[in-house]
This record gives structure tokens, sequence and C-alpha cells, in this order.
């Protein structure tokens, strides 16, 4: 989505960076200040590093299967902290209201008991996630009970398998990378490694700008900014148990980039 | 009537809302401005070579300017959203362009990376908001709901609208502007309101 006729400005936590496309293709990051970067290019996006890797790019193990092509969604631009956006996308509970007449419905807005458990490399998986939506993909033709996994690996990383309605023992994947521009402010970029069903590359990007575009204004919304990790410091219900996972294991690993620490004193916006 | 269009763009949801309040259908051709950059095709070029959007294509007629073709879809189909003999219909649809500069490109800029200079956009929306703002109270002191005055809303208002309704998006607010959100309500309830991301329609569970 780079447009080749110009240079792109950008931030990764706080730090100024242009990004240009080279007359040969390749794509250049640099920072303003021309300090060191590491950068890499993976499933369509490019990869920035500030200081030094201690382990690889998210691996995606389906992105290697052929006939399984990577879409890139096109990336937006979200006045809330990373946290809150990884959040959002786990929330089974907005789906019927916020998404209403796509990924649920006024008045299946019921979220059904699911497990959440630790996973061994780190991260939360949510597994036996049930939803009535009207309209799941481009494709569906009607309403059906829709079967979710979610998934976080990394703080700011996330995806959710969602069952192929054709190939019904392989999943649909769709991840949602988030750039944490500034404590408050980020960039999601989401991809999606679906079977063919016959829909295009441009009517799936549509779908998900859509689904998009309809969270952004209450993610800008949420207050704090950024994601309160204290217990207590919100009040979640039963269908919250995956955001409250989530939470616990960004305090455990001491993550404080968009976040009001347990320990810290809550602070207003 | 075939309307070339993108989900996102302000413009093409003005085309797409005066449609549903008229009742008149559309043929919706999708294209992937973003990220696909679709409009800046040569196939796409050879119709608009301004590489805007939306285009109508009405028989023999195509229209390549948003504003025309709201215009064009009144004066072809209801006439009470064209009120000619009001000198505002001029000044208020020139409104509707500056805020798609303003209000508009600060969207774009903040959503999906357009190039530009927000805060300078946003500075400008501001200004223009708070004017919309300012008539609109006092129109609605004197029993008006829309911005020309008669019983009837015109393209003005939906023209508009396109812009004030999602303007979080850019960074702009409406919470100090009773007046627009009680007339951008009254879009909503406008009978074959239809939403844009980022534009919530009415919930089923509330009425007037």
């Amino acid at each position: 989505m780079l447009d080749p006729a110009r240079a792109h400005e950008t931030m990764l936590l706080g730090v100024p960076l242009v990004v240009t496309i080279n007359a040969d293709g390749t794509i250049a990051v640099q920072r303003v200040d021309h300090a060191a970067l590491h950068q890499d290019e993976r499933y369509g996006l490019v990869w920035v590093c500030l200081g030094t890797p201690t382990r690889g790019i998210l691996p995606i193990p389906e992105a290697d299967e052929p006939d399984r092509p990577i879409v890139v969604v096109g990336s937006v631009g979200v006045r809330a902290s990373g946290p809150r956006v990884i959040e959002n996308f786990l929330d089974l509970g907005h789906l019927g209201y916020v998404h209403a007449r796509y990924l649920g419905d006024d008045p299946h807005t019921r979220v059904l008991p699911y497990t959440v458990e630790p996973l061994p490399e780190g991260g939360i998986i949510a597994t036996q996630c049930k939803m009535f939506q009207p309209q799941a993909s481009p494709a569906a033709t009607e309403g059906f009970m829709v079967d979710y996994i979610y998934k976080v690996e990394r703080p700011l990383a996330t995806c959710l398998y969602k069952a192929n309605p054709v190939q019904r023992d392989r999943f649909d994947i769709i991840f949602l990378i988030v750039q944490p521009v500034t404590e408050e402010t980020s960039i999601a970029h989401p991809l999606l490694l679906c079977l063919p069903d016959g829909t295009t590359p441009a009517a799936l990007r549509a779908f998900q700008q859509t689904i998009f575009m309809q969270d952004k204004p209450i993610l800008e919304n949420q207050v704090p900014k950024r994601l309160p990790l204290a217990d207590g410091a919100e009040l979640p219900i039963a269908a919250d148990k995956s955001s409250v996972a989530y939470r616990r294991w960004l305090s455990a690993i001491g993550l404080t980039w968009g976040v009001i620490r347990a320990d810290e004193k809550a602070r207003a916006a | 009537m075939i309307l070339y269009d993108a989900h996102h763009l302000a413009p093409c949801y003005a085309v797409r809302l005066l449609a549903g309040c008229l009742g008149a259908t559309l043929d919706l051709k999708p294209l992937d401005v973003y990220p696909g950059h679709a409009n800046q095709t040569e196939a796409f070029l050879a119709l608009n070579p301004l590489g805007t959007l939306p285009v109508l294509v009405d028989g023999p007629c195509l229209i390549t300017d948003w504003l025309e073709a709201l215009a064009h879809l009144a004066l072809t189909h209801d006439r009470a959203w064209f009120p000619a003999e009001h000198a505002a219909l001029i000044g208020w649809l020139g409104m509707a362009r500056d805020l798609g500069a303003s209000a508009g490109a600060a969207r774009l800029i903040d959503t999906f990376g357009a190039p530009g200079d927000a805060a300078a956009a946003r500075a400008q929306a501001n200004a223009l908001l708070d004017e919309v703002e300012r008539r609109m109270w006092f129109g609605e002191r004197i029993g008006q709901d829309w911005l020309i005055e008669g019983p009837h809303p015109s393209i003005a208002d939906l023209a508009c609208f396109v812009f004030i309704a999602p303007c979080e998006d850019g960074g702009l607010s409406l919470r100090d502007r009773p007046a627009l959100r009680r007339w951008c309500d009254r879009v909503r309830f406008l009978p074959g309101f239809v939403s844009m991301s980022g534009v919530f329609p009415p919930m089923a569970n509330t009425g007037r």
C-alpha cells in the first residue's frame, strides 16, 4: 500500500521513521535521527526493531501453506493504545452491537461460556468461542453459529481462527498486528490468511476495513487511553475472561508501553 | 445508474446516502482505492482523468464531481432535496466542499495515512464546525431542523453530514457542539438512511 511516489512518515514507540520505496522496489526504513535499526519484510508487512532483536518475527506456519494466499488489508490509524486495540479484537461481547448485521446481531448478543488458557511459549488462547453471525465473511450467504479460537502470542499481535465453511477441517485465519505509534496511538495492520472461496482480495479488504472502521470510534472513546492492568481497575464480566487473562499476562511479562501498570496509581486519561 | 464507489470515502457515501433517502437503486462498482490504488489504473483514468471517486453514470450522463452527482440525483428523483430558490444552497454546498478539504482531509491523513498536514486541516475544520454549530444552534431556536430553511432536508445537509458525522476519525469532536449532534441524529433518522463504517445507524431499540 506504500505509494512509490513519496516518502511515508510514521512512528514506532515514539521514534519518527521515514519509509520509502527505492527504484528497485525494495523498502527502506530510516530513523529520522539516522540511528541504526533492524528491518525485515514478511507476510507483506515491514517489521522494524529499534533495539536488538532477541527473537525472530512471529512465526505463522499457515503462511507457508501453498493454497492460502496472504491478503494485506490496509493499515488503519487509531487513537488508542496498542493493548486496547488487541483487547477489542478479543472481545466477543461487542460483536452484536458494534458489528451488528455482520459479526453478530441483536438479539443474538449473548456470549456463551468459553475457555481461556495460557500458551506454553507465553500468551493466551481462548477456545470454544461461539457467536451467531449474520455475515461472517463476504462469501457468507446466511447467518450461522461460528466457532472461533483466539490466540495472543505476542503483546501486540493476535489472531483468530474461524472454521472455513467449505473445508471444515481447516481454518480461515485473521491476524491483527498493531504498530505502537505513541503510548496512546496505534496503527492496526490486519492480515488475512483465508482459504480461497471466490472472494476477491479487494472484496476481502473492503469487508475487513468496514469492520475495523466500525471499531475505531469505539476504541477512540475508551478512557483511560492506556490499558489499566490492575485487577479491579475496570469491571470485567464473565464474557471478558480473555481480556482479564490478556491483562494479567501483560502484567506478568512487565509490559510498560500503552498500559497503566498495576503498581502505578491510575491516572486520568 | 452505476456508481464507482469506495466504501470509506465520504463523497461516495454522500451519493449512497442520498440514493437511500430517495429510494433510488445504484449499481455499485466498488474499487480497491485503499490500499490498492485502483483509482490510478489506466481504465479508471480513462473514465475520470482526475482519478477521484465517486463517478456516477446515468445513461449518457457521466458525472465525476460528487456534489454534481448529488444535484443530479435530486433533480431527477425529488426536487425537494434541491431547493434552488434559496441562494444558501450554493453557500452550504461550498461549505461541504470546505469541510471535505479540512475535516475530511484530517480523517484521511490520520486513518489511512494520506499525505497532508493533519494539524492544519483540523484547525480549519474546527473553525468551520464552530460556524456550522453556531448557525444550526440559532436555526433550531426559530424552529429550523435543516441547514436551509424549510421543512425538508436538502442535498446540502447530506453533503455536510458525511464529513461531520465521522469527524472523530480525524481527531475532531462534536462533544461541545450539541446542535450538530442533534442535527446528525435527525439525519440518522431520515427514512432510507444508510450508514458508513464509523457512522452508527440508529439502534433498533431507540426511536424519536
